[in-house]
């Protein structure tokens, strides 16, 4: 893959080529896939071991607690970190019509550079290495390492944005330069330490106590706001309305919900806090926040599916559109489940339930992963330059094994969340606990049973996304009849 | 690239005249049902910030109309909790533990009140029920009982535990008979042969005979002549098939050898008075309650 294949654009009027890097996309796209599966395999493991707990082996590096991060990780950074930074690559080159800023080296070293974030954090888990900071486990000096290949990334974007050859920033770009900066700012304050020696690997945080566990919800709700969404809503930007051949629905929407996303997102943390040390005023405003944010999550969506504004039908012929529009939809179920579950009179019923896991995978394989795995099929075309996707019938066949997944992933964690909830809170009528904790669990099984059957569907669909690819790259296409297919406005090369 | 603004053939909308790598912008306006939402959105919360504590001072914040205070909602649920039970557990604290057996409305009150706090810090060991675990757990809904199954015995084992950190604590202590040189392989194989034979277990008469007189110089004294055990030691009834550590003969053979030894916690200190006397009720009641 190392082999030439720079797409090239052209400047109007004056016949100057611009030579786009899309061996590095490749390199991420392939990242993407590969670090996609591991998520999806330890996210299987570990569900089935909540239902199994012979599961965990009885070895410490098996255990639930350690492979739980390794999942969330995987999930988060390793997959939806590569989606992003690919994409972002890909989408700032043609949107600018400029090559990557630093050359192909300095691209090499983000992507390289971001491997070895993911193998050290990853190993460093199984091993028993961590802050105990939930989504930044890493340790101290995993995080400087992180913190210098972030910055070379923020510099190659931003570099590439200032050489652009278009009046204009597309709005995907905001989106993707608002995620890279805050990410920065987070990662960094959050991972304020002290090692304990310099060829020692632990450390210990500057906060403690409720100021601890603020910081850290700061970090993890705007990790959720900043990378999940954020980041994710530049990939929509650019894959929905290039897949869907049709303009952006409205430019103002853009602008107004990108700027009253970025503004409230940062204050919803503290909503991960009720009920707790954490004073009251803060509650307040994580709440208040959380429900104003509401509106500004929903222009994105709004955006997307309007964008398919006379192009409906296409929906029924393309399964790519079919997991870059239904991302959307399941983008615009958490953002209204979000709020909701903010507000202190639910939170009291679903924090610490199933429920929040439920939404957080609402979030992450309805939003995330569909519009990554719609914007990886749109690229593994476009990138290795085939007329079209090996099987049309493949990706609609990933497309309805993974919703199912999801469908009982939520519908089972949802079920498990309230019934916990509810079990936790029951009094009987002389005023003592109705249920012990231990009856509680014993009513999840056939919950975590179900969801961990949801969670092999979708492997198994990834699974299947991953030949389809394979088999697009080795440029084989698979004789189908019943099948229609728009192969898009850039149809394989074309940049202009 | 830019382009000329451009009117939409599908919607009729104008472009924004903007155009990147073949994507273009519609010039909608914003859409009135989101725009309105999100003011809705924007004048509930900062209502909310005038009912309720919202904005930081250097020394404070503000309290809102309503004066709500986390901490001190607690206190009257609490408090409000405490007041629905007062009569009944008041009751408890003062009667004695057979006043409560006898008492149709406290015994309800302390099986109920018993029940949870065994389900949430005893059915870990002891099951769900008081059924038991293999490895050392006994059960408590049989009629068989180590320390002795009345409810005194039960709440002074409740209080002060087994083999715990407490001067009150019920301590016994089997020699391990193999670990300690005092009885050799083949005496011990006869002693379990013995001990099996008690609940009725056939096996070989002249090991049985062997095994008989070792057990009178050896285990009598603690387990009793007939081997039915002593409540006051603490030394478990061999005859009644009950096996704390299993029935096979091997496992006996082991248990003679070297002996496994329990541990229970007392809940004196960890548990307020009156929950230790609704939990010795409530495993009074699990079947076995002399």
């Amino acid at each position: 893959m190392a082999t030439a294949t720079a797409s090239e654009g052209t400047i109007a009027g004056s016949g100057v080529r611009i030579e786009y890097d899309e061996d590095v996309v490749k390199l991420f796209t392939i990242a993407t896939m590969f670090w996609g599966i591991a998520a999806f395999t330890v996210g299987v493991l570990i569900a089935l071991q909540l239902a199994f707990p012979v599961l965990n082996l009885g070895l410490e590096w098996t255990s639930f607690g350690r492979l739980r991060p390794l999942h969330t990780s995987a999930a988060i950074f390793a997959f939806g970190g590569n989606a992003l930074l690919g994409t972002s690559f890909f989408v700032v080159q043609r949107t600018c019509r400029a090559s990557l800023f630093g050359g192909r080296a300095t691209a090499r070293f983000v992507f390289w550079g971001y491997q070895l974030f993911i193998a050290l954090a990853g190993t460093g888990y199984v091993l028993g290495i961590t802050q105990g900071r939930e989504y930044a486990e890493p340790e101290w000096y995993v995080d400087l390492w992180l913190t210098l290949v972030w910055v070379v990334y923020l510099l190659v974007f931003l570099g590439t944005l200032i050489k652009r050859r278009e009046p204009h920033i597309y709005v995907a770009n905001w989106f993707y330069l608002a995620f890279i900066v805050t990410i920065a700012m987070l990662h960094i304050v959050n991972n304020l330490a002290v090692p304990v020696s310099f060829t020692g690997i632990k450390s210990y945080s500057l906060f403690s106590g409720v100021q601890d566990a603020l910081t850290q919800w700061w970090y993890g709700h705007n990790a959720v706001g900043f990378f999940l969404t954020a980041g994710f809503l530049g990939i929509m930007y650019y894959f929905i309305p290039k897949q869907a051949e049709r303009p952006v629905y409205s430019y103002r929407l853009s602008i107004v919900h990108f700027w009253s996303l970025i503004f409230l997102y940062i204050w919803a943390g503290p909503h991960h806090l009720h009920y707790t040390a954490l004073p009251d005023w803060a509650q307040t405003l994580g709440m208040t926040f959380s429900i104003m944010l509401w509106m500004p999550s929903w222009g994105g969506m709004i955006n997307g599916i309007m964008t398919l504004s006379g192009a409906w039908d296409k929906l029924r012929t393309d399964p790519v559109l079919r997991f870059l529009v239904v991302s959307v939809a399941f983008y615009g179920m958490s953002t209204f489940e979000g709020p909701l579950m903010s507000v202190k009179a639910v939170n009291s019923l679903s924090h610490y339930t199933d429920w929040t896991i439920g939404h957080v995978h609402s979030g992450a394989l309805g939003w995330v992963a569909f519009v990554s795995f719609g914007a990886t099929y749109f690229l593994v075309q476009r990138l290795w330059k085939r007329e079209r996707l090996y099987s049309i019938k493949l990706v609609s066949y990933h497309f309805w094994t993974s919703t199912l997944g999801i469908v009982l992933y939520i519908v089972s964690m949802w079920w498990s969340g309230i019934t916990q909830g509810l079990m936790w809170r029951s009094y009987d009528r002389l005023g003592f606990l109705q249920f012990s904790f231990i009856e509680t669990v014993e009513r999840m099984h056939p919950f975590y049973v179900v969801r961990a059957l949801g969670g092999l569907l979708f492997l198994i669909g990834a699974l299947i996304m991953v030949y389809n690819m394979w088999r697009t790259i080795r440029g084989d296409i698979r004789i189908e009849t019943g099948v229609t297919y728009s192969t898009g406005a850039a149809a394989a090369g074309t940049a202009d | 690239m830019p382009t000329k603004i451009e009117k939409d053939s599908v919607t009729g909308t104008e472009t924004t005249g903007h155009e990147w790598d073949g994507i273009k912008e519609l010039n909608s306006p914003l859409p009135r049902w989101w725009l309105y939402v999100m003011y809705a959105c924007i004048v509930w919360s900062v209502a909310y910030w005038f009912i309720f504590p919202a904005i930081p001072w250097i020394d404070g914040y503000t309290r809102g109309l309503l004066g709500y205070n986390q901490r001190d909602a607690l206190e009257q649920q609490l408090a409000a909790a405490r007041e629905r039970q007062a009569v009944l557990r008041d009751g408890i604290d003062k009667a004695s533990l057979q006043e409560i057996r006898n008492d149709a409305q406290l015994l309800q009150f302390a099986v109920a009140g018993g029940g949870i706090a065994f389900a949430d810090n005893c059915a870990g060991c002891h099951g769900l029920g008081g059924a038991g675990q293999r490895g050392g757990y006994p059960s408590l809904a049989d009629d068989a009982w180590i320390w002795g199954g009345t409810l005194d015995a039960i709440h002074t084992t409740l209080q002060h535990g087994i083999r715990w950190d407490d001067a009150d604590t019920r301590w016994s202590e089997m020699p391990g008979f193999g670990e300690l040189g005092i009885l050799t392989e083949a005496e011990i194989s006869d002693v379990a042969d013995y001990a099996l034979s008690l609940s009725g277990s056939a096996g070989n008469a002249a090991a049985i005979a062997r095994g008989a007189e070792v057990f009178e110089f050896q285990c009598a004294a603690c387990h009793g002549d007939q081997g039915t055990g002593m409540e006051d030691v603490g030394a478990p009834n061999l005859a009644d098939r009950i096996w704390l550590y299993g029935g096979e003969r091997e496992q006996i053979v082991a248990q003679i050898a070297q002996p496994e030894h329990g541990v229970m916690p007392g809940w004196s200190g960890r548990l307020d008075p009156a929950a230790i006397k609704m939990l010795t009720v409530y495993v009074h009641t699990l079947g076995g309650g002399q």
